[in-house]
């Protein structure tokens, strides 16, 4: 009893705070991918277990224009847009003839694009994972520590995406397409929207999100062809928790699950503090299915 | 105007022969009628005769196993509804579809907000919408959703009108609206006739039909049975009576 209110009392309060910008740092990353995943569940009814491969194709290609541009930034533009066409491309190719299809169909397409991605990684890049450098490679003081000014960027930009995103959903008028399609696609059609298109322009937009996360976080870890796992796992607990479909649901539950996970890691590794983030979907699941961050369930 | 008259030229919209399933129940069994530009065209029938069926089947919303759908002399059928939109055929559906969570500014962007359409043009055409049904205006910014039912009604009238369609295809707009709003519907009925917009109208409200239409068709069991002059047809008909009376 005594060791342990002993190891409360030790936790110091910088800490927790570190922990805080760590947690919402990560959250931020993290809601970017689950934005672009819960964009394409939300309007097309379709899960997609490649999700992460795009999130990794676009990391790898921020490589490779980096190594031939030497721009951090151009690298995030290009590998952004070239996976936009390779989503656009890849939803036209295999999942546009599923239209109307049993849902169990664009899952064995998704999880079989997913497989022929990783393993394109592999063969193409090799096995030895790659390092994208930090853009910005000034610190500030936290306390004892030197953070890297670049994670608060990472933060920034990914809410600036989805700000951004979220601007255009309301006001352009794809995205008040995209609305409508998700409303009611049968009148969104009879209105004079070519809805099979508005698909293959969300599917792009959505794996867009994947590549533009891929390439923010490349930086803060080594980028190699199964990287897309871990994230896409995590994204879809979000997913989940924050509401299908839910893009604000999402956001709230990437930083929430990020934030228990950064917290939980003061005490345990960090590897094991991914446990929190399977507790809250067992406990999502069990006492409220419809999401933690719905008002009213649909 | 006689029935006659509209068939010499080339209708704007015709069907022909128009078999419909729904997986295996056979729901048209070889409807044809035709519109001619700028007429009101009744179609009545007791529940379940296929009316509906065959507004979808115009709109590409089901599709024929057999027969054709001409608009403008050309075959449609087989085109998506959101190319038969962009060609001029508007949908107002019997449960009014409304995008429940736009506003209804937003459902009637969605109409006006197309290529080809200048801001100019855009505006006149909200401005149409709005000086018809003043309502609308009041509410520009409520979620369609939250409107009344009569409200909804209006909107998808507005929002069809604002493809500027050649024809509407009007499914029982009058249903479950209280008289008031029945007779703004008569109202907004005559005003799209008048503009010479051609009007394909499904409704159980007989003498409403009779009174706004030129020409009228009746329906059973999945095929026009009468097909008639509006003006030679009187509410108790035996006609009437025969396939409308409960």
């Amino acid at each position: 009893m005594e060791a342990v209110s002993q190891f409360i009392q030790n936790i110091p309060l910088d800490l927790l705070l570190i922990q805080t910008v760590n947690g919402i740092v990560t959250g931020m990353i993290l809601a970017l991918v689950a934005s672009g995943l819960t964009l394409i569940f939300g309007i097309m009814d379709v899960v997609n277990f490649a999700h992460g491969e795009l999130f990794m194709m676009g990391a790898y290609l921020g490589v490779l224009v980096m190594a031939t541009t030497g721009s951090f930034w151009l690298a995030l533009i290009i590998a952004t847009l070239m996976i936009a066409i390779l989503g656009a491309a890849l939803q036209i190719l295999t999942l546009r003839p599923l239209i109307g299809r049993d849902p169990l169909n664009t899952i064995l397409v998704t999880f079989g694009l997913s497989l022929i991605l990783q393993n394109f990684a592999l063969w193409e890049y090799g096995p030895v994972p790659r390092k994208l450098p930090e853009p910005i490679t000034a610190h500030f003081n936290l306390f004892y520590l030197q953070y890297p000014w670049y994670r608060i960027v990472i933060a920034a930009l990914s809410a600036a995406i989805i700000g951004g995103f979220w601007l255009y959903l309301k006001y352009g008028k794809f995205g008040i397409w995209i609305r409508a399609t998700t409303q009611d696609r049968v009148m969104a059609q009879a209105m004079g929207i070519p809805v099979p298109w508005v698909y293959t322009g969300v599917f792009a937009l959505g794996a867009a999100m994947a590549a533009a996360s891929g390439v923010l976080f490349g930086p803060l870890g080594s980028i190699n062809h199964t990287m897309g796992l871990d994230w896409v796992l995590k994204a879809f607990i979000v997913v989940v928790v924050g509401g299908m479909g839910n893009l604000g649901g999402s956001i709230a539950a990437a930083i929430f699950i990020s934030l228990l996970e950064a917290y939980a890691s003061i005490w345990v590794s960090p590897a094991q503090a991914v446990i929190v983030s399977f507790i809250v979907l067992i406990l999502t699941l069990l006492f409220r299915p419809t999401g933690l961050f719905v008002a009213t369930p649909k | 105007m006689s029935a006659a008259a509209d068939i010499s030229t080339e209708p704007l919209v015709r069907v022909e022969d128009v078999h419909t399933y729904y997986g295996k129940s056979h729901i048209l069994h070889g409807v044809s009628l035709h519109v001619g530009p700028g007429e009101v065209v009744g179609l009545l029938g007791r529940n379940g005769v296929g009316k509906s069926t065959t507004l979808k089947t115009i709109m590409g919303l089901v599709q024929p196993s057999h027969g054709t759908v001409m608009l403008d002399g050309n075959a449609i059928s087989g085109l998506p509804p959101h190319k038969l939109a962009g060609l001029g055929i508007g949908y107002v559906p019997e449960d009014r579809r409304i995008f429940r969570l736009l506003t209804v500014m937003e459902n009637l962007r969605v109409g006006f907000d197309r290529g080809g359409v200048t801001e100019e043009k855009r505006r006149a055409l909200l401005d149409k919408a709005f000086m018809y049904f003043p309502r609308l205006a009041e509410r520009r910014n409520q979620a369609g959703g939250t409107l009344s039912g009569g409200e909804q009604q209006m909107l998808a009238i507005a929002r069809a009108m604002m493809l500027e369609p050649k024809i509407i295809l009007l499914d029982e707009p009058t249903e479950g609206l209280m008289p008031r709003m029945v007779s703004q519907i008569r109202q907004i009925i005559e005003v799209l006739h008048k503009e010479g917009v051609a009007i394909l109208l499904v409704e159980q409200n007989v003498p409403l039909t009779l009174e706004v239409s030129q020409r009228i068709y009746i329906m059973e069991k999945g095929s026009v049975r009468h097909h008639c002059a509006a003006s030679e047809i009187k509410v108790d008909d035996p006609v009437i009576k025969q396939y409308l009376g409960v």
